[in-house]
């Protein structure tokens, strides 16, 4: 019997729904979603972790969505570029990407903004060279680096500004 | 064309912006049709030989596995191949994948596998097993060199070097001189999304083929052409290209074998490469030159001779030009170049971001920082006293040159004039700080284009040509000049690319989409808007102030002048006066007999100057790059915001080329063995600085229709020689070979 015709139960909250199967163990998250449940803003850039281009909160934390099995992470919460819009509204850090032109082709773009939206979670946002240290297990071969870590700075000063409002 | 600037020329946000931040952007593996079937590549872990026999009888036990194609049961394929040439133009027979069992080079696809899952066709590729009869190859570059020539038949886009003077004698009589050998690895694409196809297989029989693209129409007829299709019978789509910077300038043997695939088994297929088999197809080529200057002792440079050489494969005679552009660019009475090619059993070597001058130029230029140390001279001074006005290969005019400008500005902006002669002498704490300079240089090309401006009773305007968007902001400078020529709000344009079946376009490259599709959106709209007061002026129900030459159309509407000042019509009103659904007008964008006999009579580049600071730690010898700043001259520029993000682009790909990118071969098996991204080293975030883009105004109405000369190659320009030249300013040493390691 080959490993393919083994079948494991899989469930998980994907973007705020239920989704549960029975999944051959070798499905990745990421293929799961892009070819499994047609959420193909997630990326697939290597397949090997070293790109980032996948990147997606898993329970809130960014992961590389290639790197997991999808039968490994049972009732986990997962949220993609296409669940972080509300109301039909983009996500602050996705209009921040508009506005500072942070992306070309758009390719890596989804998990550009993935990752820089738990970055501000983790925190690691006190200078540009911290944030261009944590952004680099995302590549991006337009080059569109500084308009990324400007995007990232708008919402960061954004926030600030809010939290400055709501102190006074 | 005298255009007066409301959309052209602003920063506008791109207009394909939301659909790439929230996901919905559909690229060639994305579209899901039902019944689709996946297709994994097997690849050939050899460079010459023959395949002997296949195994397969593990894989197709895989449950869900459907097919293994291979060149055993493949359907018929064109036989020739000149069939399989495509419009790229370089010399030679063309690879015919899963032609017969002859292996050509290593990577080259054996098989593919087709199962009902993604899963399936992985493990089941695993399986398949091979046996060969191998042959010998050479897969060293310095081997190749031995075997180096001139192909009888030049690539099409090949400007052969044109001598002048007696370089070898003025370079003999030359009080200073400096001589060496400069090297460039192989540098593969990488673009983030990996060259895959989707075919759809409509209800009629006919094909729908996703593919990643740089030219749509040239795939289309690539495949009518190799499997004997007709054009009708194949559309080729994509609409959003996940980057590309050369790689899909070419038919990638994905599409084939998809399509071949398709046709075969009746069913709706994908092929996704790996990112290990986006090295098995094309990269930038190897490559050596040996560059000896001569100069007096004034710094005036007397003698260029230049001699280069690129790699190619065995079938295929791929050529570049990268040893003209110094002959070009400055004024030496005597210089002289040759090129040659060195074959390899690889796959050929292809066009990557500024091909030729991204090697040429950046070479080049290391080796003019050489000479104006050894004159004595600082670098940005002795490039302008050898600075020419002219295309001095050809002794042509040029359309315009505001390089001067560029290094004034650049050298301004940087704060150049603050710089010490001496290498090793500017330090901060114990890092060693340098700062570089080089200039670039980039033709401003032109090709026909032809597209669509089409007026629909919702009253927005739709333009349509078949050009792609890499990610070069296409889509939107489109719309900025459709707004710009027909008069109306950006958010009122739709603008449809990425479709063979739209209105011709060149293949996306070169740097010359801009200029080309752009002056065709002008033509159409301005037609359009011409046919649109014809059938106003013809309209009996029309109020009488738009029947008159006295009405324009603004910001979407038609408005009276003068007396009618106050009157006013919608554009869906208008059209419903006229009787008609839609209103069309389609245009040709060419340069005309004009334009030919100005491209015989003047000489058209972009240029561009930059400055690099670097900091070297001497300890450690590792190499950050801290600032960059380019000045770039190249005419009107249609949107300084995405044009900006093109330069940048380009510069943090030539800081790869400087200090990171190196495509390494396994010579025993003939194969680029760091074929990934962990191996393979593009720059991350934490490895570029800000940059600082400076665009030089260029008034240049005869480069091209709209003044526009492209931005896409230009930043590769001596972005790479200003960090190498920048490194030797801080270290004092001379490193000839790219990318730099010092500390390796």
């Amino acid at each position: 019997m080959t490993r393919e015709s083994v079948a494991v139960p899989c469930r998980l909250q994907i973007n705020g729904q239920d989704y549960s199967a029975d999944l051959p163990p070798s499905v990745t998250l990421l293929d799961l979603l892009r070819e499994r449940l047609d959420l193909t803003g997630t990326k697939k850039g290597c397949d090997h972790g070293q790109c980032g281009a996948c990147t997606v909160l898993v329970d809130g934390k960014r992961v590389k969505s290639c790197l997991i099995l999808a039968v490994s992470i049972p009732d986990s919460v997962v949220t993609t570029i296409e669940g972080i819009a509300q109301d039909g509204r983009l996500h602050p850090m996705q209009q921040a990407f508009i506005d500072a032109d942070a992306f070309q082709c758009g390719y890596c773009t989804p998990g550009q903004i993935m990752s820089a939206i738990a970055l501000l979670e983790e925190g690691h946002i006190h200078s540009r060279a911290e944030i261009r240290e944590f952004m680099s297990g995302n590549l991006c071969r337009c080059g569109a680096y500084n308009g990324i870590i400007n995007a990232i700075e708008q919402v960061v000063s954004r926030q600030h500004r809010n939290q400055a409002g709501e102190a006074a | 064309m005298n255009v007066i600037s409301t959309h052209i020329g602003q920063p506008v946000s791109r207009i394909d912006g939301v659909a790439k931040v929230t996901g919905q952007a559909k690229y060639a593996a994305e579209p899901h049709p039902p019944g689709m079937l996946y297709g994994v590549v097997v690849n050939s872990p050899i460079a010459h030989g023959r395949i002997e026999t296949i195994h397969d009888t593990g894989a197709r036990q895989v449950p869900g596995v459907i097919e293994i194609m291979t060149h055993l049961n493949r359907p018929h394929a064109a036989l020739f191949e000149k069939s399989y040439m495509d419009g790229l133009g370089v010399p030679g027979a063309p690879y015919r994948p899963l032609h017969d069992g002859e292996i050509h080079f290593n990577g080259q696809p054996v098989a593919v596998v087709f199962a009902e899952t993604f899963e399936a066709a992985r493990e089941a590729a695993m399986l398949v097993r091979v046996d060969y009869e191998r042959w010998p190859h050479n897969a060293n570059f310095e081997v190749a060199l031995h075997q180096k020539y001139m192909p009888s038949k030049t690539r099409s886009n090949y400007v052969p070097p044109k001598p002048r003077g007696d370089a070898a004698a003025a370079y003999a009589l030359s009080a200073v001189k400096t001589e060496g050998r400069y090297h460039l690895a192989p540098e593969h694409h990488n673009p983030m999304e990996m060259h895959a196809t989707t075919v759809i297989v409509e209800d009629d029989g006919t094909f729908t083929v996703w593919d990643k693209t740089q030219g749509p129409q040239a795939v289309q007829a690539y495949l009518a052409s190799a499997l004997s299709l007709s054009k009708d019978q194949v559309r080729v789509r994509n609409p959003y290209v996940g980057g590309a910077f050369g790689s899909g300038l070419r038919a990638v043997y994905n599409v084939f074998l998809a399509t071949l695939a398709a046709k075969m088994l009746k069913r709706a297929v994908r092929v996704t490469l790996t990112r290990p088999q986006m090295f098995t197809h094309a990269f930038r080529p190897e490559a050596v030159m040996d560059i000896a200057l001569g100069a007096s002792r004034d710094s005036t440079l007397q003698s260029m001779i230049v001699k280069g050489v690129t790699d190619t494969s065995r079938f295929e005679h791929n050529m570049e030009n990268i040893v003209i552009w110094g002959l070009i660019n400055y004024r030496c009475p005597n210089a002289t170049a040759d090129y040659k090619v060195a074959p390899r059993d690889t796959y050929t070597s292809s066009d990557m971001r500024a091909p030729g001058a991204a090697t040429g130029v950046n070479l080049l230029e290391m080796a003019i920082d050489e000479m104006a140390y050894a004159c004595g001279m600082d670098p940005l001074a002795f490039r302008l006293h050898n600075y020419s006005d002219i295309d001095a290969m050809h002794d042509m005019p040029l359309t315009s040159k505001a390089l001067r400008d560029a290094m004034a500005q650049g050298a301004q902006h940087f704060g150049w004039h603050d710089r010490s002669m001496i290498p090793g002498s500017m330090r901060d704490g114990r890092e060693l700080v340098g700062w570089g300079m080089a200039t670039g240089i980039w033709d401003a090309m032109f090709s026909p284009t032809s597209a669509r401006a089409r007026l629909g009773q919702d009253g927005r305007l739709h333009i349509a040509t078949a050009a792609s968007d890499i990610g070069t902001g296409t889509y939107t400078i489109l719309a900025q000049t459709a707004a710009e020529a027909f008069g109306m709000p950006l958010d009122r344009i739709d603008i449809e690319l990425g479709d063979s079946a739209l209105p011709e376009c060149p293949t996306e490259g070169g740097s010359w989409t801009a200029a080309s599709a752009g002056a065709a959106v002008w033509l159409a709209c301005h037609s359009l808007r011409t046919k649109l007061f014809a059938a106003l002026a013809r309209c009996k129900n029309a109020p009488s102030w738009a029947r008159q030459d006295s009405v324009k159309l603004e910001g979407g509407a038609l408005h009276g002048m003068n007396e009618n000042a106050q009157d006013s019509l919608s554009l869906s009103d208008a059209l419903s006066l006229t009787g008609q659904d839609v209103l069309e007008a389609e245009e040709t964008a060419k340069p005309g007999l004009r334009g030919k006999i100005s491209q015989m009579r003047k000489a058209r580049f972009t240029h561009s100057a930059v400055f690099c600071e670097v900091r070297v730690d001497p300890e450690l010898d590792t190499v950050r790059v801290t600032r960059l700043v380019n000045a770039v001259a190249a005419g009107r520029i249609m949107n300084p915001k995405t044009a900006a993000s093109q330069i940048r682009g380009a510069m943090v790909m030539a800081t790869g080329m400087a200090l990171h990118e190196e495509s390494l071969m396994d010579e025993r098996v003939g194969r680029f063995m760091n074929h990934n991204f962990a191996e393979y080293h593009i720059p991350a975030h934490a490895d570029i600085p800000d940059m600082d883009v400076l665009f030089v105004n260029e008034h240049d109405d005869e480069v091209s229709p709209l003044g526009v000369k492209g931005i896409g190659e230009i930043g590769m320009c001596g972005t790479a020689a200003a960090i190498a030249n920048a490194i030797f300013h801080a270290t004092g040493r001379r490193y000839r070979n790219l990318p730099i390691m010092p500390g390796a």
